[in-house]
């Protein structure tokens, strides 16, 4: 990777690296909007302070994922600073500049922000090292060749400059017009383990997420959003909330009816004494039983096509063993812990927000089309985001687009937010899916022909993406981890299709999306295929990953230090799986046992090979936290709706998995030196089948249906 | 009325039964301390009162009366409080927001008991969620916490 156009950005006192970054949009999506492309303009990632501090900007959002660190790391590689200098920024919402390389957009999801930023963050480093030493050798009037440059000082000799002292002169050279970056060999950052840099901010209270900001005038608006999906807004009477203390005003909204009060808490007594008439949904509304029975009937018949190789119905037909089984996943919310909130400040025709948010091209430009202005007059600040899990990058700019209605409504500057109850009930889910799987065998029990329908809605269809990521109508999202399955790749025959019906229900991307059910799918069916064989279900599997080596060495590795093939303790059990997800490979051994009837997680050992690591202690904290979320889904998490109105409203009844459930996870990292693989998600899919898994190894109890239960 | 927070007097124009959390946050700034839930479910919003973890989602501002309250920004001047310099050492924190409240709870817990085992860590941190999942390296923290708390190293 080269820098392609130089430009640079006079702060106060100090270098900024900036180049032009070229914006590619093959086979993924730039959002439709009022925005012409802006021009190619400076883009800024790194400031060097005359104090020798050193400020990363990062271009995606710390999520909890560690980017904060990661993409640091990244850059500090190569311009070989001092680590202790080291601090990070969000980057300003600016499409231009910060668009994700090879996404066309801003933002922060797909598990994909220090892969896809491996390149580019390394060079600005080096580049930067490069003009700083240029800088001092010109200062010295020797060859830049002879001096070095390490830990932050540059060296010639006897003579020694600290990078704060040339940034300035630095940043008036032309920057190289290639880097050469370092071999694997050379790193001293990358691949050790890095401690957080949002450590001190995060442990004393002092770091700002969406919800902590303050501006001053500023308000607070809670909004009564339908109660039912499919219900509409018939009319309202504020009077009763106007004379709760404290609220001001009330206004409506393309979502409601928003209270505008001094506080939060004002603010939602305003909406509990708001009065609002809604018009019920049509018929009876969405009801998830009803429509997972729709599913499963839909299942019975192949749907669009996404893969047919060989011939399926005849070897199903004249095969003496066949196996059918049907998996089932509910709709999930994500639940991250800081509830959904925006600030809005509108201004003539431009506006500001400040949100925890993983789409800021997106929202920008929603932003820019409710006030009919540019994206570039919509300034956006990111905040911290108290998790995000994928709720925090919606299509529709869900949470943003209402603050910057509310603001708008209200005249005044507002954060709109949510309750808990509001997030739960809130729509945008992960959608419920049916699969219905047949497998015909031979006589060792392997797979000759396997049949596999999926049922469950389009996350794509419907949004900006859809005409570039739903191809013949198959939301390649629905059946991720599935078209390129290796288990599908080595059966003769296969056919892989799809169901995607619509429904009221909003749904969206969840952490590690399409591979929630899939890999649930998959591994628990290979599990029965293995046991339908009498075979030892590691032994199985590997017999079917000879052409996948890294699924297989996964695999092994989990299942070594799981202590596979020895007896687990007294009334305990295990089970395992493996899956591909975002370019990771991830197998997980899980230990249960029962409780009367309570199904107890004990230890999940896992193997990982993203193929490059950069911070072993972060990719531990990642496999660790995919893993209770997973876990989370699997034993407690069922959204339930009927009459439209989803049942569950709080942690009460829909349920995180907490301390005492904790099981004690072990990572073992593989460094294949493969492409780099994602982190934040790929741990998160293969927990589920692991622990169904492990649970038919105790009890002889095959569970097909999310969460699992065994009463 | 009048509530003692950190150590300081404010005075504060609130109805009694506004929760603690929303004067906290909302009146006096102190943003530290989380909302989550709203039903003492998730312990984003803990706080001590006169050293008792207590969930301020639920606590009324009117029922605080003379006890001191104490919010992660009180825990300590400099961030180096133990349970502090443990969780740096253990790289706790994902996306951070429960933690003001992890580390509230952790706070009162080694007040009362100088070594938990992690039955004491299960039972007294399970009321603080976590959606990240960083409750292996809290039980961890909580261990080196309480190890440097004995003055180990």
């Amino acid at each position: 990777m080269t820098v392609t156009r130089r430009g640079f950005l006079q702060t106060a006192g100090g270098l900024v690296l900036s180049f032009y970054v070229p914006r590619l949009v093959r086979g993924v999506p730039r959002p439709q909007g009022p925005a012409a492309s802006p021009p190619p303009a400076p883009n800024a990632f790194l400031r060097i302070g005359a104090d020798d501090s050193v400020t990363v900007v990062l271009a995606h959002s710390e999520m909890g994922q560690g980017v904060w660190t990661g993409l640091a790391i990244l850059i500090a590689e190569e311009l070989d600073c001092d680590w202790s200098r080291v601090r990070c920024e969000h980057a300003p919402a600016n499409l231009a500049l910060y668009a994700r390389p090879g996404m066309g957009i801003q933002m922060t999801g797909g598990s994909s922000s220090t892969r896809g930023e491996f390149d580019r963050y390394r060079t600005v480093g080096a580049s930067a090292k490069d003009m700083l030493v240029r800088a001092a050798a010109a200062r010295w009037k020797v060859a830049p060749g002879a001096c070095r440059a390490e830990n932050g000082i540059i060296t010639h000799g006897t003579k020694q400059l600290r990078y704060g002292a040339v940034a300035d002169a630095a940043m008036k050279l032309e920057p190289p017009a290639q880097v050469t970056l370092k071999s694997p060999k050379q790193w001293k950052l990358i691949g050790t383990k890095v401690r957080r840099l949002d450590t001190p901010a995060k442990i004393t209270g002092a770091a700002t997420f969406g919800i902590d900001v303050q501006l001053p005038d500023l308000r607070t608006a809670v909004v009564a959003r339908p109660p039912a999906f499919g219900a509409t807004l018939v009319d309202f009477d504020a009077a009763a909330a106007l004379r709760v203390p404290g609220v001001e005003k009330v206004v409506p909204t393309a979502t409601g009816v928003a209270v505008v009060a001094k506080h939060f808490w004002a603010a939602k007594l305003g909406r509990d004494a708001l009065v609002v008439h809604w018009r019920d949904p049509e018929g009876k509304g969405f009801d998830s039983t009803n429509y997972t029975a729709d599913l499963r009937a839909l299942t019975m018949k192949p749907g669009a096509i996404v893969a047919d190789v060989g011939k399926v119905d005849e070897a199903l037909a004249a095969a003496k063993t066949t196996l059918e089984a049907v998996y089932e996943v509910p709709y999930l919310a994500h639940a991250p812990m800081e509830p959904l909130n925006c600030t809005a400040k509108i201004d003539g025709d431009r506006c500001e927000i400040w949100t925890g948010t993983q789409f800021q091209s997106v929202d920008q430009m929603a932003a820019a089309q409710i006030l009919g202005t540019t994206p570039d007059k919509v300034r956006i600040h990111t905040t911290f985001l108290g998790g995000g899990f994928g709720r925090r990058a919606n299509p529709q700019s869900d949470f943003v687009a209402e603050a910057v209605v509310v603001a708008k409504n209200a005249g005044v500057p507002v954060k709109v937010v949510w309750t808990r109850e509001d997030d739960i009930r809130g729509g945008w889910y992960r959608p419920a899916y049916v699969h219905r799987v047949r497998v015909a065998v031979d006589a060792s029990g392997s797979p000759v022909a396997w049949d596999h329908v999926v049922a469950g809605q389009s996350i794509l269809t419907g949004t900006v993406f859809e005409k570039f990521m739903v191809r013949n109508g198959i939301d390649g999202s629905s059946v991720e981890g599935l078209a390129d399955s290796p288990y599908l790749a080595m059966t003769q025959a296969r056919r892989l299709s799809l169901h995607s019906p619509q429904t009221p229900v909003p749904v969206q991307w969840w952490r590690s999306v399409g591979n929630t059910h899939t890999a649930f799918a998959l591994e628990s069916m290979v599990d029965e295929l293995a046991h339908a064989a009498g075979k030892d279900p590691l032994d199985y599997r590997l017999a079917l990953l000879a052409q996948a080596p890294r699924h297989a060495a996964a695999l092994r590795l989990a299942a070594d230090k799981a202590g596979w093939g020895t007896p687990p303790p007294t009334g305990h059990a295990r089970g395992l799986a493996v899956h591909e997800c975002f370019g990771s490979i991830v197998a997980e051994v899980a230990e249960v046992s029962s409780d009367s009837g309570r199904i107890r997680v004990h230890a999940v050992t896992c193997a990982v090979d993203c193929g490059v690591p950069v911070n072993p202690l972060g990719i531990e904290a990642q496999m660790q936290s995919g893993i209770v979320y997973g876990l989370t889904a699997a034993l407690h998490g069922k959204l339930t709706i009927v009459g439209g109105k989803v049942v569950e409203s709080n942690f009460h009844d829909y349920r995180p998995l907490r301390m005492f459930e904790m099981p004690r996870v072990t990572v073992h990292l593989i460094a294949s030196g493969a492409p780099m693989g994602g982190i934040g998600e790929p741990a998160t899919a293969p927990i589920a089948p692991a622990v169904a898994n492990a649970v038919f190894a105790l009890t002889k109890r095959r569970l097909r249906a999310l969460p699992l239960q065994l009463t | 009325m009048k509530i003692e927070v950190n150590g300081s007097v404010h005075e504060v124009d609130a109805d009694a039964d506004m929760p603690l959390l929303w004067v906290l946050r909302d009146l006096l700034g102190l943003v530290g301390t989380k909302f989550g839930c709203g039903m003492a479910q998730c312990g984003a919003c803990t706080v001590h009162l006169d050293g008792n973890p207590v969930r301020s989602c639920i606590t009324p501002v009117g029922t605080v009366g003379t006890r001191a309250v104490t919010t992660i920004e009180g825990i300590s001047p400099n961030g180096l409080h133990v349970v502090q310099q443990a969780w740096t050492e253990t790289d706790v924190v994902q996306c951070g927001y429960c933690q003001s409240g992890q580390i509230m709870t952790a706070v009162a817990l080694l007040a009362k008991q100088s070594d938990p085992s992690d039955d004491d860590i299960d039972a007294a941190m399970s009321g603080n969620v976590c959606r990240c999942g960083t409750y292996q390296r809290v039980r961890e923290a909580i261990h080196v916490a309480a190890r440097l708390q004995r003055g180990g190293k």
